[in-house]
């Protein structure tokens, strides 16, 4: 039986940490993550969790440890933010390549610089290469659930790869809202058992991990780590059709927001979905044929799934909320343009950074995205695609401010 | 674990070599078992050849523990003839040995080159 | 919806006030958001918080620039910091102040809001012996909501700060009264309640 309650998103994590009870958690704080481990540490002081917390000297060793305690066998945990995740990208590669299948919170935070404390996707962008799945979460909410189902997907044998899940820095993690918790009980038994196929300290099976690979062996096991990825799909709508059917919230690559005959799109990624919806009802009640997809899985790419799903618009919005300085578009307008180059060609896309360092954006501001697409959308569909940075202050802004 | 199960997950080992395919490589590249550089051939590594001289030798063994490569095999205080799939051809053996029993040998040279003490 | 702007000063309390309101809310069965605009911590530098309060579940994300009611925790914030800003036309202020009514009328020129002055720095050193008008504002606040009855807004606020104050339960019995005070303690200063 779900338990109604209201915390911010970084007790929605801590709580889905607890019940999960990981073997091993290295942290290092850094804002606007640091509550994670405060909140370990505060279980574990009071006996809630049997979890070893190693509270480390950078992000860079928390990873090491994470390396180090997967390796052995066990469920290891971490969170972190900007800066920080980018003193671990050497370690994420690793872990991802040694296939190890550790969890980290993240909390989403722009890179430094200029130097900022809020919400923007430039860190875990910059690991999207990294070989670790990577969701995002809209509210705290899904935040949670995507905790809980977070071990099923990266320790499943078809997979085993790391996993990150996101939420918006201070927006989601720091705002007290409305959630349903599951009983310590159902969440536990949900995530279940780890039980590790190999692992370093097994004394009948002495096993080394991490070697040094020549070039003969190289592509060959990352064309296993390109299975794993490809496999990850697969395993993620299972264990959501499991978390369905255990705690009744749907869940898959993306979540289709009034859809069914939409002209005009906007995808974007988490907490920002919430506020576009809004829009959406909006221009909805005037008879704008408005809808919305909010991608929750970006890695592994559902660029199938994703192409059907816009097959029938007219004109797409890509929201980029980090900017890959590409000179041609945030990540996720690069991915989605990708995903539909032959499978829907033809649909007018724009690809728009918003909110970068916690730039606030409105309900009014999607509208005005909205009538943007309303104009585009029987326009030429050779335009050339282009990118553009909205929300700042600009003589000439198309978009807002 | 018994002793043929060990050998079992080594042997696995054994079959992975650079040209097997990348589904029968390991998840992650782990390396399983201890001990498993007995199946990699470092022999063709080799430039010079040791060859044991039986008739020459008095089984004195001050070749054996010097061998980088534990190369030289040993039971019941007694040497036996090299494990070229492993000996790199280093020639220490031929150095410590006082009687001239081993000569270091290039290939197809035996004669040529003699005897490896000096 | 019920949409909320608290402006006060690092320190004195607002976020805190909106996360307790958030709380209360939530206790009486609704939808709730309680956040703070996020930045470096600086003493007496002005701050926002926010409260949405709703009967259906919120998704909105963004700071709240048309609020229904706006809690001024400091009244020298008039001026340097638009707080009226985007107040619904009928909407609330709730501010603390020991001006006159007229007075308090003319701090707020032209936005035809209904106003409430507390003295809620009079009100918390009395009972908290401290001048800390965020709990004296949330009674306030509380009230004008109609969101919660008055016997359980207290019940569950001392519940709060027992859990708050575990370490110092001295100060609850302040904290209490200055919210029992503070309840009818705002004068409507431009019309009859």
């Amino acid at each position: 039986m779900s338990k109604r309650d209201r915390m911010s998103g970084n007790e929605a994590i801590a709580t889905a940490i607890r019940q999960i009870d990981p073997d091993v958690i290295a942290a290092f704080p850094i804002t606007p993550s640091t509550e994670i481990p405060q909140y370990i540490s505060g279980f574990k002081a009071n006996g809630l969790i049997s979890t070893e917390f190693i509270a480390v000297e950078s992000e860079h060793s928390a990873m090491s440890a994470c390396i180090g305690a997967a390796a052995a066998g066990v469920r290891a945990m971490t969170a972190t933010s900007s800066a920080g995740m980018a003193l671990m990208y050497e370690l994420l590669y690793i872990a991802a390549s040694d296939r190890l299948p550790i969890v980290l919170a993240a909390v989403n935070r722009a890179l430094t610089g200029p130097i900022n404390i809020n919400a923007d996707h430039s860190d875990s962008m910059g690991a999207r290469d990294s070989g670790w799945i990577q969701i995002y979460s809209e509210n705290a909410q899904e935040a949670y659930d995507n905790m809980l189902m977070a071990h099923r997907i990266g320790e499943h044998a078809d997979v085993m790869l790391p996993v990150m899940i996101c939420q918006d820095g201070f927006i989601t993690s720091h705002a007290i809202e409305n959630i349903l918790l599951e009983e310590d009980e159902t969440a536990r038994a949900f995530v279940g058992v780890y039980d590790p196929p190999h692992h370093i300290l097994d004394p009948a099976e002495p096993a080394a991990v991490g070697p040094y690979s020549v070039s003969p062996y190289v592509m060959e096991m990352k064309r296993a780590q390109f299975e794993g990825m490809a496999r990850a799909g697969g395993v993620i709508l299972e264990v959501a059709a499991d978390f369905e059917k255990t705690f009744g919230r749907r869940y898959g690559f993306f979540e289709e927001y009034r859809m069914e005959d939409a002209e005009s799109a906007i995808l974007i990624m988490s907490s920002a979905a919430g506020t576009a919806k809004d829009a959406v009802d909006r221009l909805r009640g005037k008879g704008v044929r408005a809808g919305l997809v909010k991608l929750r899985v970006f890695r592994p790419f559902p660029a199938a799934e994703l192409a059907a799903a816009l097959s029938g618009v007219k004109a797409l919005a890509i929201m980029d909320r980090s900017d890959g300085f590409s000179g041609n578009g945030g990540p996720l307008g690069a991915e989605v343009r990708a995903a539909l180059y032959g499978r829907a060609d033809g649909i007018r896309t724009i690809n728009l950074v918003y909110g970068l360092g916690g730039r606030d954006t409105r309900v009014e501001d999607f509208e005005n995205i909205y009538a943007e697409l309303e104009e585009m959308k029987d326009g030429p569909t050779d335009a050339s695609p282009y990118c553009r940075h909205i929300g700042q202050r600009e003589n000439t802004n198309k978009g807002t401010d | 674990m018994e002793m043929s199960e060990k050998m079992e997950k080594i042997n696995r080992m054994a079959g992975i070599t650079e040209r097997s395919l990348w589904t029968e490589i390991t998840e992650g590249g782990f390396v399983y078992g201890a001990g498993n550089s007995v199946f990699f051939n470092t022999g063709d590594w080799r430039t010079k050849a040791p060859v044991w001289r039986a008739e020459n030798c008095k089984q004195c063994l001050l070749c054996f523990p010097v061998c980088p490569d534990s190369s030289i095999p040993a039971e019941n205080s007694k040497r036996g003839d090299f494990d070229m799939f492993h000996c790199k051809g280093c020639g220490i053996c031929a150095k410590v040995c006082p009687f001239g029993a081993i000569a270091m040998t290039t290939a197809g040279r035996e004669e040529k080159e003699g005897a490896g003490h000096e | 919806m019920i949409e909320i702007r608290w402006h006060g000063r690092g320190g004195q309390g607002a976020k805190t006030a909106a996360l307790l309101l958030a709380d209360a809310a939530f206790e009486a069965g609704l939808y709730v958001q309680g956040f703070p605009e996020y930045g470096p911590e600086r003493m007496g530098a002005p701050i926002t918080a926010y409260n949405r309060l709703d009967g259906a579940p919120i998704r909105v994300h963004s700071n709240i620039y048309e609020p229904d009611m706006v809690v001024v925790v400091d009244e020298t914030l008039i001026g340097p910091v638009d707080v009226t800003a985007g107040l619904k036309p009928g909407g609330r202020i709730a501010v603390n102040t020991n001006r006159p009514p007229e007075a308090v009328r003319d701090l707020f020129p032209g936005t035809g809001a209904e106003i409430y002055a507390v003295d809620a720095a009079d009100i918390s050193t009395r009972n908290l012996g401290r001048n800390l008008p965020n709990t004296p504002l949330l009674s306030v606040v509380a009230r004008l909501t109609g969101i919660v009855e008055e016997k359980v807004f207290f019940a569950q606020m001392e519940a709060a700060f027992r859990h708050k104050f575990a370490s110092k339960p001295e100060v609850i019995a302040g904290n209490m009264s200055a919210l029992r005070e503070a309840w009818f303690g705002a004068v409507l200063v431009n019309g009859d309640e």
